[in-house]
């Protein structure tokens, strides 16, 4: 039954032109990233010129001795503005990388990287943090927070008889309900005025105040998870018709779920902590890049990073300088675009099916 | 007659439940094999033990005279190809893209990209199944029809020796199955073992080579159509009375009532 006596077929050009077109939009989306960071550092006060965010950055990496920008700007510029820069593109990197492969790994189309419990989690831990009085060990509670409910979920899901999709969907969906009352709970009983704020803005998440050690700490998450995630595009491409499906193509089904499952969680419970639960981002731009790319998971990984970033990067600008002095917190603006852009999704998703 | 598949005394659990009790059967090869039965008689459960979505119980599964049960998971997917009833998907692909995933177990599973022959498999496939012209365009704009040639072209991209399909006709029009069949036919006939469930008795009595006949987890019939399905098997095993009646190419089965 082997297919032997080929020929090859008649559209391979096609092929080829499709691939050099992959090529094309990576290439763009990198310029446009680099071209988006560079004009998001000199927004806001000071009018900091692309050409100084340049000669700062040089100068800082060594290349250049003498740096011809002031002391002060200098600093705005690597103290202040390219950190949280480097986090926003991080942040929403990972963000879409892990809801594009949830919603590959539950084949759905509204999993999101907090589907199973990890942001209400994430909240609790910092929620109860704040009101204890150890506001700077917020990242460390939210971190733990996320991951005690994906634990939880996931032990919940396995009691049910077995981790399978939907019941760690359900199990999630319990553990969110439960941490989510606790957290509105703790502040009703006990936040006043500046630790309200505090959580309030966390809750709604916000990247003000990022250092290079957040910046760091994204960059080190990505580093350790994004590899694994990208390289079982292939995988996940898999189960486009289900895990039966996925099984019978020699995919080991268990094995490859808990890598991804594991790696998204670890990447998701690191964006929670430097960011808070920011929201939209990792439902919303998958699906757009789906949409103009197919569903290939070579592609439609790399790519979804890419425009993650340049997304959050724009979204948090927006945050920062919109009504400077005083700052959004982000997910209102990742909200704001992203609930309608869901929408116009939801629609196109009825046509389909 | 050569023994492509040979399964004997093979058990099988489904939530602690014994589904298939003590089942063997052969398929031979370069025959069309079909595997029919009541609802719930087990050939579902006995086809995923075959191609490793269950785990045996006990029993032994051999193919061409090796373990298939003992094989790797990606080496069993280039001996063994599965087919499902209805496989739909929300994903955004296109015909070649899914045709495309029957390279997975000759590729690495680790690579986002198409080995260089890979291009000219999953075109031969879509060649075999008549479903070149639409291989731009999105699956989930296909009829159920034309969905499941393109899952038998998956299949066959994954170049196998062994094709098992659950019930591959089960939702289509009679056009649509009799399109199937003939495909099923053909890989057939190239060499290939083919083993299929259906429903249709009389489609099976047409079509296929060689029958088994599940009930209550266990083999109650195996042989040629004709002789097997007899107007005593239906009203033992379907509990339904029937009269073969002769067709233009041999008997038809006319059912006549609930026995």
């Amino acid at each position: 039954m082997a297919a032997s006596g080929l020929t090859p077929p008649p559209n391979l050009p096609a092929r080829r032109l499709t691939r050099s077109l992959n090529v094309t939009a990576f290439l763009a989306l990198w310029l446009l990233l680099i071209a988006s960071a560079t004009i998001a550092v000199t927004f806001g006060p000071a009018d900091i010129t692309p050409t100084e965010v340049w000669a700062t950055i040089l100068h800082h990496l060594g290349l250049v001795p003498e740096s011809p920008v002031s002391r002060l700007r200098d600093a705005i510029v690597w103290d202040l503005r390219l950190p949280r820069v480097f986090a926003a593109m991080g942040v929403g990197a990972a963000l879409a990388l892990a809801g594009a492969v949830m919603q590959a790994l539950t084949r759905n189309p509204l999993a999101d990287p907090y589907l199973l419990g990890l942001s209400s989690g994430a909240a609790f831990g910092a929620v109860t943090l704040v009101v204890l009085g150890f506001a700077l060990l917020v990242p460390v509670g939210a971190f733990f927070g996320s991951l005690v409910a994906l634990a939880l979920a996931l032990l919940i899901a396995h009691l049910l008889g077995g981790a399978t999709p939907v019941r760690a969907i359900l199990a999630g969906i319990s553990i969110s309900a439960l941490a989510s009352a606790m957290t509105s709970f703790i502040i009703f009983w006990s936040a006043t005025g500046d630790s309200y704020r505090e959580i309030l803005s966390w809750l709604m998440g916000s990247l003000s105040g990022s250092s290079w050690l957040d910046a760091g700490l994204v960059g080190l998450a990505l580093l350790i998870c994004a590899p694994v995630m990208l390289a079982s595009a292939r995988g996940l491409d898999a189960f486009a018709f289900g895990e039966k499906s996925a099984a019978s193509l020699g995919v080991d089904v268990s094995r490859l779920r808990w890598v991804l499952l594991s790696a998204s969680a670890l990447l998701t419970g690191v964006m929670v902590a430097i960011g808070g639960a920011i929201g939209f981002v990792g439902l919303v731009v998958p699906h757009a890049v789906r949409l103009a790319v197919g569903s290939r998971h070579g592609r439609l990984l790399p790519l979804s990073m890419l425009a993650g970033a340049i997304f959050m990067l724009w979204a948090d600008t927006i945050a920062r300088t919109l009504f400077d002095p005083r700052e959004l917190p982000v997910g209102i603006v990742t909200a704001l675009v992203g609930a309608p852009a869901f929408l116009l999704i939801l629609m196109r998703f009825r046509k389909v099916t | 007659m050569t023994a492509g598949l040979t399964l004997s005394d093979v058990h099988l659990r489904r939530g602690g439940k014994p589904i298939v009790s003590g089942a063997g059967l052969t398929a031979p090869a370069g025959k069309v094999t079909g595997l029919v039965g009541p609802n719930g008689a087990g050939k579902s459960t006995l086809i995923g033990g075959i191609v490793g979505l269950e785990r045996l119980e006990a029993g032994a599964v051999s193919f061409e005279g090796s373990d298939l049960a003992a094989l790797g998971r990606r080496e069993r997917a280039r001996v063994c190809a599965y087919v499902e009833q209805s496989a739909s998907t929300e994903e955004r692909l296109s015909v070649r893209d899914v045709v495309a995933l029957g390279r997975i177990p000759h590729g690495s599973l680790w690579t986002a990209g198409a080995e260089p022959d890979d291009n000219a498999v999953v075109g031969a496939a879509l060649e075999r199944v008549g479903m070149s012209a639409f291989a731009a365009r999105a699956f989930n704009t296909l009829s159920g029809g034309e969905q499941q040639r393109v899952h038998i072209a998956r299949a066959l991209a994954q170049q196998p020796r062994l094709l098992v399909l659950d019930e591959p006709t089960s939702h289509l029009d009679i056009r649509a199955q009799l399109q199937v069949l003939a495909l099923l036919a053909e890989e057939a006939s190239a060499g290939g073992t083919v083993l299929l469930a259906l429903h249709d008795l009389n489609l099976a009595l047409r079509f296929c080579d060689w029958l088994v006949v599940m009930h209550e987890g266990q083999v109650a019939a195996e042989g040629l159509p004709a002789e097997v399905l007899t107007e005593g098997l239906l009203a033992r095993v379907y509990g339904v009375m029937a009269r073969l009646v002769p067709g233009p190419d041999g008997p038809i089965i006319a059912y006549q009532g609930i026995a």
